[in-house]
Formats: C-alpha cells, sequence, structure tokens
C-alpha cells in the first residue's frame, strides 16, 4: 500500500508540478495567472488519445503535434486573453478572459470529443508493475523539463532575456529586448509543458475534457505555496501535493481527500499568503 | 459672504436631486409592474423562466456587491446556491432534524449561507486576486463532490425533493409571487446599499484601496458585512431554487450556473443594479430563444464573457449612460471659495501637534530616511522639499501608516500613532491626498468626494439597507458637505460628472476636497502643484493658507519653490533621508547649502 501511495502520489505530484511550472512560465514572461494552464493539460491528454489511439498516428508524431497544439494554444491565449488586457492589469481582466478562453476550450472538448472519460493509448509495450510506464513517465516528463530550463535560463541568450523580463519588464524593454516577442515564446512554451504533462499523465487521467478544472486547481497549489514564479518551488510542493492527496485517499477516501487538500491548501495560504518559499509585498503608494 | 454660500445648496440642487432620483428609479418601476402583470401575458412555461429569472436575481443581486462593487472575483458563487438549496430541503425533508416548516428551513438556510459566504469570501482579505479566485473555484467543487458523498443527508446522487411552501405559495403563479417579492425586495435594498456611504466604500476599496485606507474605511469589517449578507441571498435562492426544481441532484449545481452569475454582473457594469437586473433576465431567458443551441450554452456564454472583458468592459450600464456622454465645456477654470472653508470645517478642535522623533526607515540597504525631526502645529503650513529620493515621500507615509519606521515613533499630542494602522488616521483627523490622484474613475465627482465622509455616518449597514432614517440623515448630510467642500475647492459646477472624464489638475482638487471632507487636524499633501499651471498653483497656495487659517495643520511636500516659499510658515529641507536645514522661508532661501544642493545658485 505504502509503494503505491508514493508511486502514485510522487507521479501525479509531478503532473501537478508541471501545470505549476506552465503557470509560472506564463506569469513570468507576462505577471498573469492564466485559467488555461489546466486546460493544457488536459489538452495534452485529449490530443494525445485522439492521434495515437484514434487516428492511428505513430507515438513519436502523436507526441509531437499535441506539444505542438499546446504551443499554439498558448499562443492563442496571449494573443486574444493576455496582450488586450495587460495594459490595464491592475484591474485584474485578466482573470476573467482567460477563465472565458479556458471554458470555451473545455466546452468544445465536451462537445466534440464527448464528456466520458476516454483511455488514453499505451505508449511502450514493456512490463506493468509498480515501475509502470503511467508512473515514470510523467517523472521523466517532470525531470526533463527540469532540466531543460534550467539549462535555458542559464546557458542560453534568450533564456537570460526570459529572466529579464521577468525580474523588469520595463527596463528589460529600455535595453531593446523585443518584450512581445519573447511574451509569445513563454507561452507556446508554457503550452507544450502543459501539454507535455496531461501527455505523460495520460494513462493515469484518461481523455478526459473535466480535468482541465482540476488540473487549473490542483496545479496552482504548488505555484501558491512554492511562491509564485519559483520552479523549485513548485515542483516540491507539487510532490508533497500528490503524495499528501494519494495518502489521504488510501485513508479517508477520494471526496474527503479532496476536502482535506482543499483545507490544508486555503490554511497555508491564509497563514503564509506569499507561499512558503515566496517573497513580500510590494511598494503600493 | 452669504450669498454664495446661500446660492450653493438647498432648493435648485435639491430639485434636481429628487429628478434625478426619480428618472433613475423609472426603469425600475417599469420592471415592477411588468413583474406584478406578467401572470396575464405570460403562458405558463414562461412563467416557470420568469420565476428562474427572480431565484437568479436574489442570487445575483447579493454577489453583484462583491463583484461589481467591491471588485472580489469570486467566481464559485455557485456553492453558496449549492448549500442553500440542500440545507433548506434537507431540514424541509427532515433528513436530520425533524421536519421543518419550509420557511423555517429557509431562514436557517440564509443564516448558514451567510456563515459559509464569510468563509468562501474572508481569504479575499488575504490573497490576491486570481488566488481568491481559484479558492472560490475549490470552494464550489468541493461542496459538490461533498454533496454527492454525503449520501445519509443528501441524498448523494439519488438527490433529495426540493421543499414545497405552503398553498396559496405551492401554485405556479404564488411561487412565482414569492419569488418576485424576494427579487424586489433585494433590488431594493442593494439600490439602498449601493447608494449608501457603504457602497460608495466598496468602489472605493475595488478602484482606489489606498485612497479608501486614507478616508477611514476599515475593509475587513466591510467586506464581512457584504459577504455574510451576499452569502445569505445566495442560500435563500438556493431555498427557492430547490422548490423550482422541485428535485435537486448534485449535477444541477454545475461550474457553469457561477459562470452565468458572473456574466450576468459584468454583463450589466460594475457598479451598477440596474444593468446586473437586466443581464440576469437577459441570461435567463436567452437560451428559450435559441433552442437548438441547448448544447453549446455554456459555449455561448464562455464567448460573450470573452467578448465583453475585450470589448465593452463598463457592460450594459455604460452604455446606457447618456448623460456623461454629453461634451463638458473644453476651457474649464478651477476657481476655489476658500471663504466657505469655515462653513465645511467648523472649528478644528484642538488634538495637539504631529511630531516626529528621531523616526528612521531603510529599504535594504537604502536609508530612506534617517533620523528624522519634525514638528507639524496646527494652523500653519509646513513645506517639504528636497531632491528626488530624499526621503520626502516616505516621510508622508510613515506618518499615514503606509510604511512602519524601524526606529522613532511619530505622535499626535505626545501618543505614538500605531504602526501601519492606516484607517485609523482618519479616525484622528489627519486626511492626506497622492502623488497620481486616487479617485474612483466611474464614479462621479461628487460620489469620491462623499468617500472621504465616510466615517461620519453614524447608521449601519442594516439601517443602510433598509434605507432607516439614519441612512437617510447620513446620506443628505454628506451630500450637503460634498457639495460645499467641491465649492470650497471651485469644482461644483463637475459635480454630477464622471470622475475619469476630469482633467488633472481637476482630480487633484477633487483630492483636496475628499481630504477636506475629514474636517482634518492635519493635511498631508504630496506634491499637490504637480500637473498644475501657474495659475492653478497660485490659487492652491490661496486655498492651503486659507485651510492652515482654519486652524489645521498643512504639511506639503512640493518640488515648486514658488509655492512653497510663498505659502509656507516653516520649510524643512531634506538629503538623503536627513534634515540639511529648517527655518523659515527666508532663512532657507539664504541657506548656502540648500542653494548649491538643489534651488540652483
Amino acid at each position: 500500500m505504502v509503494q503505491s501511495i508514493v508511486s502514485t502520489g510522487v507521479a501525479i505530484g509531478c503532473i501537478y508540478a508541471l501545470i505549476g511550472i506552465a503557470y509560472n512560465v506564463m506569469f513570468s514572461a507576462s505577471r498573469v495567472f492564466s485559467f488555461t494552464a489546466g486546460t493544457l493539460g488536459m489538452l495534452g491528454g485529449v490530443l494525445g488519445s485522439l492521434f495515437i489511439a484514434v487516428m492511428g498516428l505513430p507515438v513519436a508524431l502523436g507526441f509531437i503535434l499535441a506539444l505542438a497544439a499546446g504551443a499554439v494554444f498558448g499562443v492563442v491565449t496571449e494573443i486574444v486573453a493576455v496582450r488586450p488586457v495587460l495594459r490595464s492589469l491592475d484591474q485584474h481582466l485578466y482573470v476573467l478572459s482567460t477563465l472565458a478562453l479556458a471554458l470555451i476550450v473545455q466546452q468544445f472538448t465536451a462537445i466534440e470529443w464527448g464528456t466520458d472519460a476516454r483511455p488514453f493509448p499505451r505508449l511502450f509495450d514493456i512490463a506493468r508493475g509498480a515501475f509502470d510506464q503511467q508512473f515514470w513517465l510523467p517523472m521523466l516528463a517532470c525531470a526533463v523539463v527540469i532540466i531543460g530550463l534550467e539549462l535555458l535560463y542559464r546557458r542560453t541568450l534568450i533564456g537570460h532575456a526570459f529572466l529579464a523580463i521577468a525580474e523588469d519588464s520595463y527596463a528589460a524593454r529600455a535595453l531593446g529586448l523585443p518584450e512581445r516577442r519573447l511574451r509569445i515564446l513563454s507561452f507556446a512554451l508554457a503550452g507544450a509543458i502543459g501539454a507535455l504533462a496531461g501527455f505523460a499523465g495520460g494513462e493515469m487521467l484518461l481523455a478526459f475534457f473535466g480535468n482541465a478544472p482540476l488540473l487549473t486547481f490542483y496545479g496552482f497549489i504548488p505555484v501558491a505555496l512554492g511562491g509564485m514564479g519559483s520552479q523549485r518551488g513548485a515542483v516540491v510542493a507539487g510532490l508533497l501535493l500528490g503524495l499528501f492527496q494519494q495518502a489521504a485517499n488510501f485513508l479517508v477516501g477520494g471526496i474527503f481527500a479532496s476536502v482535506a487538500v482543499f483545507s490544508v491548501f486555503i490554511i497555508v495560504l491564509l497563514a503564509r499568503p506569499e507561499g512558503l518559499a515566496g517573497a513580500g509585498l510590494q511598494r503600493r503608494v | 459672504m452669504d450669498t454664495p454660500a446661500a446660492q450653493l445648496r438647498p432648493s435648485h440642487a435639491n430639485a434636481l436631486g429628487l429628478t434625478f432620483a426619480l428618472g433613475a428609479a423609472t426603469p425600475f418601476l417599469l420592471l415592477l409592474l411588468i413583474g406584478i402583470a406578467f401572470p396575464l401575458f405570460g403562458g405558463g412555461y414562461w412563467g416557470l423562466i420568469a420565476t428562474r429569472a427572480c431565484v437568479y436575481w436574489v442570487l445575483v443581486s447579493g454577489l453583484n456587491l462583491v463583484v461589481g462593487f467591491a471588485g472580489q472575483i469570486a467566481i464559485g458563487w455557485v456553492a453558496l446556491l449549492t448549500l442553500g438549496a440542500y440545507a433548506t430541503s434537507v431540514l424541509a425533508a427532515g433528513n436530520v432534524t425533524p421536519a421543518l416548516p419550509p420557511f423555517l428551513a429557509l431562514a436557517i438556510a440564509a443564516f448558514i449561507g451567510g456563515v459559509f459566504g464569510v468563509i468562501i469570501g474572508l481569504p479575499a482579505l488575504r490573497l490576491r486576486t486570481f488566488y481568491f479566485a481559484i479558492t472560490t473555484l475549490g470552494f464550489a467543487t468541493i461542496v459538490t463532490q461533498v454533496a454527492l458523498a454525503w449520501q445519509s443527508v443528501t441524498g448523494g446522487g439519488v438527490g433529495v425533493p426540493g421543499p414545497i411552501f405552503p398553498a396559496p405559495l405551492s401554485s405556479q403563479w404564488g411561487f412565482y409571487y414569492l419569488c418576485f417579492a424576494f427579487a424586489a425586495l433585494c433590488t431594493w435594498m442593494t439600490a439602498n446599499v449601493g447608494s449608501s456611504r457603504f457602497g460608495r466604500a466598496l468602489t472605493a476599496i475595488r478602484d482606489a484601496e489606498v485612497a479608501a485606507e486614507a478616508c477611514g474605511i476599515a475593509k475587513p469589517a466591510l467586506l464581512t458585512m457584504v459577504f455574510v449578507f451576499s452569502g445569505a441571498l445566495a442560500a435563500v435562492a438556493g431555498g427557492l431554487f430547490a422548490s423550482l426544481q422541485s428535485y435537486i441532484t448534485p449535477d444541477a449545481f454545475t461550474l457553469d450556473l457561477s459562470v452565468l452569475f458572473f456574466i450576468a454582473i459584468l454583463i450589466g457594469g460594475r457598479g451598477s443594479i440596474l444593468g446586473p437586473l437586466l443581464g440576469t433576465i437577459l441570461l435567463t431567458v436567452l437560451p428559450e430563444f435559441a433552442a437548438p443551441l441547448v448544447a453549446w450554452s455554456t459555449f455561448l456564454y464562455a464567448v460573450l464573457l470573452l467578448v465583453i472583458v475585450l470589448a465593452i468592459p463598463g457592460g450594459i450600464a455604460e452604455m446606457l449612460d447618456f448623460k456623461n456622454r454629453r461634451p463638458l465645456e473644453t476651457h474649464r477654470a478651477i476657481v476655489p471659495r476658500p471663504e466657505l472653508l469655515e462653513r465645511l470645517l467648523g472649528a478644528i478642535p484642538d488634538v495637539g501637534a504631529l511630531t516626529l522623533e528621531q523616526v528612521a526607515l531603510s529599504f535594504g540597504g537604502v536609508k530612506a530616511i534617517d533620523g528624522l525631526d519634525l514638528e507639524i502645529r496646527r494652523g500653519q503650513v509646513h513645506g517639504l522639499i528636497g531632491p528626488n529620493g530624499s526621503g520626502k515621500t516616505t516621510t508622508l507615509n510613515v506618518i499615514s501608516g503606509y510604511y512602519a519606521q524601524q526606529h522613532g515613533a511619530v505622535r499626535l499630542n505626545g501618543v505614538p500613532l500605531p504602526l501601519l494602522a492606516r484607517h485609523r488616521r482618519a479616525h484622528l483627523r489627519i486626511a492626506r491626498t497622492f502623488q497620481t490622484p486616487r479617485i474612483v474613475g466611474s464614479a462621479s465627482v461628487l460620489q469620491n468626494v462623499m468617500i472621504g465622509g465616510t466615517i461620519d455616518g453614524s447608521g449601519t449597514f442594516v439601517e443602510s439597507l433598509l434605507s432607516l432614517p439614519r441612512h437617510r440623515r447620513d446620506e443628505s448630510k454628506l451630500n450637503d458637505a460634498a457639495m460645499l467642500a467641491l465649492a470650497v475647492v471651485g469644482l461644483e459646477r463637475l459635480a454630477a460628472v464622471c470622475a475619469d472624464r476630469l482633467q488633472h489638475s481637476e482630480l487633484r482638487f477633487t483630492e483636496i476636497a475628499r481630504a477636506l471632507m475629514l474636517r482634518p487636524a492635519y493635511l498631508l499633501l504630496d506634491e499637490p502643484a504637480a500637473g498644475l499651471s501657474a495659475e492653478e498653483i497660485e490659487r492652491l497656495g490661496a486655498l492651503l493658507l486659507a485651510v492652515a487659517r482654519a486652524g489645521t495643520g498643512v504639511l506639503v511636500v512640493e518640488h515648486h519653490p514658488d509655492l512653497i516659499f510663498d505659502i509656507c510658515h516653516r520649510v524643512t529641507v531634506l538629503n538623503l533621508g536627513k534634515i540639511l536645514a529648517a527655518g523659515s522661508p527666508a532663512e532657507i532661501r539664504s541657506h548656502r547649502e540648500v542653494v548649491n544642493a538643489y534651488l540652483g545658485g
């Protein structure tokens, strides 16, 4: 039982962490939290199943197409729901515009794909058990993304530009960085990461339109608790969340487990609104 | 001296106010008549739709105060509808207690709804917007899951029957009239609150939170009342909804409903009552005309939400607001009338001197102020000048409680001011203005100024809900005082104009009028002359001098040496957080270091 809690918990924690990273990548580039983060995860699962199981494409091609679709949706989010409201960031219209876009895609999926959860294809034909691919795929995806992002931010010029925008977008623009293009790139990157989360976790979460709001909520918990913009915080908090949720699942049953997760989330957040590892408030006057 | 003052208010302004009130009430009266007469021309099915619109409005009217007025993005309010529906049904069906009469069950549900309204709402005090939105969303999912799981009480997926109200309310039209009565009552109550000092305070929290604090508005207390009220209304709506559905299961309460409520408010326009009311009716009726599209309804709602947010963030209310589209005169001069100050301020009580002793504050390694001594006296204008970054605004922010000093004390009459308690400053009659004017753009100039007098009302929230005498007395007192304050600064002709149509200089004077509403013992101004013409600066100077003569201590942070040397009794020059020089204007003007470092010689 303990083994099952740990393997499922870590795997699902990795998915939450990846969605959290998608939130963070978008946030760093735009100062906007987007409700579409969970939708990206849902799309990864649904599109993966569509391309591979329904259309019969090779796994590699289906994988690339699903990620590309995620990236495209990321760019669409930036153009449709983020850029138009960036000028009046203090009115928080982005909360509504990204929520609207998330709902549009979610409902479209519900109508075209169906409201029932459909199976996600098995990707590799190898042994099942505690080290089944449904457990190690999310872990692998998470590790690849973290190492990839670390290399991108530390080693490449464009990564430095991302960091500069995240640190101070005015100063970065004054230095001549193409802020808009970098923002679009960030959203594309976030889109691919979100879709990867859904694809890697496809077997566990299934191809189901209702995953969108769930992932939007559970993916945000690592961001809130890990401190916004912090990738490491998101991973640690994501893993803890996954383990806690699975343990609660076994101990008190599925539905009250979500009550437990929600209560802990609210209590921690109220005690430390800036997250467990976050920074303080900004100057207001 | 008496003539302008006498001309100022009573007769014609009151008459104007009355016609305005009648004009504003007309659409509501029209809707009331239509609602009462509805059974005469509506068929059975339309009766159901109309009942549903009434039930939705009971919830939306309360949520409107949270979302439209206070600007808190509470997405998951459907959770409270669910809670109210189950509480009423379960209590009336007798699953846990002996079966209660439906009205008693409804009342208990309202109480539970009020409690949970606060529980869901209060994180708004601590959390940022998106965080709050997502916690309400999480709450909505949890409540449905609990309803599904707690089978012994809620019947799980099978559900429970809704309450049946006693005859004659059990017939279709009887129940319609019950819901309609609730809806009408909610309209009246929320309209009362919306136009009260509480409603204005909520919009101030939404659009100019910093200014709201400076006016003494305590956000926690105010939001708590609003969340209780809104939660109770949502639960009542839930009870009625359960009765209308006659049988409820957890799938009846999807997030789609929440989205619908939210859109109704946005489509209607923030800070309006009529707009969201029309929005609710529209959204309830619309799907009936688009029957083939029922499967797509949530999709279409979401598209609608996106379009509204991007294209008409002001909603119906702004589209219907013809009054504010009339052009204003282009060459408007601001001519303050300081002679009216005495009537506005009355006798300012002697609260003692405002002193700073060895105040120090650093941000990281930067010493913003470093051991500052300052005494601001009543009846004098004190100038605070210095180059950029010398700590002038920081000093102001320490006095008004936005920053906590790390050393030293700010004292009023020898008693230290509490650290960071911003809204307490207003109760001590310390008022301030801001470097960039903090104004509620969508409210009229008069309403903006009335915000300044929020703490002077004596009626409670409940009295405002029910428009009891004390509420009406407060309102007319605040209205008169605000008109007078506008006359003092020379803006009375713009009283009814929407504040975001004003020029920059007019906003500055509006802020001063708002600050004067506190009848301040001390008035702190942060660069009041920035962006003003030479003529306006001169008039501002005369006004500030008059304020000081009335007994107020005035502290001006400024860059314009002319203004400072013309009106100040004492001047303090700061450099790098320390006092470079202090004394009379004449002494400062000839101080060698000041001239070298700052004034230029």
